[in-house]
């Protein structure tokens, strides 16, 4: 059922794998169903659509809901932030993190001995909430994009593990370049950066995916909802709306039941995650595993 | 050759490398130090007319009557209970998930499973509150559909204290069991072969090779991992419950830092609101130190 019969499968099932397969089979359609139940919703034609059905294929398949959302500047507007956010935010990440790791990798540096202990101290102790959004808002950057992007430019977790790496990369080479003329700016572009392919991977998905969920800092520092990011608007949308009841109404959405839409919201704001699926898999599984070499 | 170099020359020898790091270095001294200033408004009945400068300095009075507050048990309670839950429902599942994917025979079937069990952990913490609205709420939610078609009358879990804690951890194991079995499956993947091929030839049986000889190898890791979370006893996941947060739960809800983001920012009691942050950071503090302290005396690096 699962896999041709290849050679590993030495040993004929027993009633113990048909449990274990089960339980697995169980677990994983837990993980799925949420995911399949949004999305036939979101694809049903809101017209046909009925609240107290259950539905988990869509019925009378339309795109109805979609057509809606994507003439709606509002969810666009923050579709839009989100993108210019997570990409400028992750360039900034990755720029900022392995320049600085590179630094403090090399232990000739005078002051390497205050600084790495400097860094390591705010991986357990961080000055708090209100601290941290007074000295935002003291620089002017409310309702700034800045405002996401600044504040977490890098941290002591990815610094440690990205120095690590660049650690492992043969100081033989290094030498060799400096012999050669290199200073330490042409080693870190020219020898550093190339050999450094696979965390910059790692770290591109790890920082693309905090920025795209990013919610709490949205939250308090883009008052005015133009700059709103997806997170901020599927909220709004939701999550305030459905506490209680659900049944919000706004002039907006008269013509179409509410259901429909929100799903089809929720399907575009995954859609990215979707789409990249394969690639953060494979490098997620190796930032958990770099991780581990400290943990 | 000179045995010992000047400092400035030192320095004007890695002048790159300042350059390079110059913008790390800024960002640490502006974003996580700069902001440690502020940590002094506990101290301060702080008045943003006044300003920093003018404040009336209290010495601990923010505390004491933080400490006084009967509030401040019941923001405990929450804190230590959702952590018990989350620690003793949650934490088992990953070991049992990965035992299970670690005893499937077909690679495609594993891989497979792999790659859905994950997939919760990439999605935003709003995208999982919203799904569990569209589960439960009274509205528009699926158990509650359900529950009309079988002519039983609403629940309204969502507002309901009762049910508060029970989807706290349901949310944390549907996001996050199947990532956090990625540690454990790289753990099975150092224990040797051999051990299994000699338990065969003992003719031990499948349940036994997995509970003498896979969960004893991965044993190190689960004592340094479950140690190193007891270090986050205080971290509850505050965005997860600030979603799923209304008036109607703020008795099983309130934890720490939500009390400190509504006093503070919401409400502008800034000295207050840092109060609150600065007791959560301490207390923080210190259990991760002494769990690190724990996992390196346990032979682990720790995690820093």
């Amino acid at each position: 059922m699962f896999a041709p019969k290849a050679k590993y499968v030495r040993q004929r099932m027993t009633l113990g794998d048909y449990l274990n397969y089960t339980g697995i089979i169980i677990f994983s359609i837990i993980c799925l169903l949420p995911f399949l139940y949004v999305l036939s919703v979101s694809f049903t034609s809101p017209k046909e659509y009925m609240p107290m059905k259950l539905i988990l294929w869509p019925e009378h398949f339309s795109l109805e809901s979609y057509s809606f959302i994507i003439n709606r500047n509002s969810f666009m507007r923050s579709m839009a932030n989100s993108v210019f956010v997570t990409l400028v935010g992750t360039v900034c990440n990755l720029a900022v993190t392995f320049t600085g790791a590179y630094g403090i990798s090399k232990k000739t540096m005078p002051g390497h001995k205050f600084i790495v202990p400097l860094v390591t101290f705010t991986l357990v102790f961080n000055a708090g909430i209100v601290p941290n959004f007074l000295l935002v808002r003291s620089m002017g950057m409310m309702n700034s994009f800045w405002a996401l992007i600044l504040p977490g430019l890098t941290n002591a977790w990815s610094l440690l593990i990205v120095r690590s790496f660049i650690e492992g990369i043969s100081s033989e080479l290094e030498e060799a370049a400096k012999m050669d003329g290199c200073t330490e700016l042409g080693v870190f572009f020219k020898i550093i950066l190339p050999l450094s392919k696979a965390a910059i991977a790692t770290f591109t998905v790890l920082f693309m995916v905090n920025h795209w969920n990013a919610y709490f800092n949205a939250m308090i520092y883009m008052t005015s909802t133009d700059n709103w990011t997806l997170p901020l608007m599927i909220k709004s949308m939701i999550v305030d709306s459905s506490a209680l009841g659900g049944a919000v109404s706004s002039t907006d959405e008269k013509t179409v039941p509410l259901e429909t839409i929100k799903m089809a919201a929720i399907v575009l704001s995954i859609a990215p995650i979707v789409i990249t699926y394969p690639f953060l898999q494979k490098y997620f599984e190796k930032g958990v595993t770099l991780g581990a070499v400290k943990g | 050759m000179q045995r010992k170099e000047s400092l400035a020359s030192r320095i004007f020898k890695h002048r790159y490398l300042y350059l390079l790091s110059s913008i790390t270095l800024i960002y640490f001294a502006v974003f996580r130090y700069a902001p440690m200033w502020g940590l002094l408004m506990a101290f301060q009945k702080y008045s943003p007319f006044k300003g920093f400068w003018k404040s009336a300095w209290v010495g601990f009075d923010n505390f004491a009557s933080f400490f006084k507050d009967p509030f401040f048990f019941v923001m405990l309670r929450n804190t230590m209970v959702i952590s018990f839950l989350k620690l003793a429902l949650f934490f088992p599942l990953p070991i049992v998930l990965s035992l299970m994917l670690n005893e499937t025979r077909h690679k495609k079937f594993r891989s497979v499973n792999q790659t859905i069990v994950y997939f919760p952990y990439f999605i935003s913490w709003v995208v999982t509150a919203s799904l569990t609205f569209f589960l439960l709420s009274s509205g528009i939610g699926i158990v509650n559909k359900i529950f009309y078609s079988l002519g039983m009358p609403a629940i309204s879990f969502l507002v309901d204290p009762k049910y508060f804690w029970i989807i706290v951890v349901g949310q944390t194991v549907w996001k996050e069991t199947g990532y956090g079995t990625i540690l454990f499956l790289s753990a099975i993947t150092t224990i040797d072969l051999a051990q299994y091929e000699a338990a065969e030839i003992d003719g031990a049986s499948r349940m036994q090779r997995i509970l003498h000889i896979t969960l004893p190898g991965i044993l190190p890791t689960i004592v340094i991992l479950l140690i190193l979370r007891l270090g986050q006893v205080f971290d509850v996941g505050f965005e997860q419950i600030l979603l799923m947060y209304n008036s109607s739960v703020r008795d099983v809800a309130e934890i720490f830092d939500t009390y400190a983001y509504w006093q503070g920012i919401s409400q502008g009691q800034y000295s207050l609101g840092v109060t609150v942050g600065l007791f959560k950071g301490v207390v923080g503090l210190v259990f991760l130190l002494a769990s690190n302290m724990l996992a390196k005396r346990l032979g682990s690096e720790g995690i820093f």
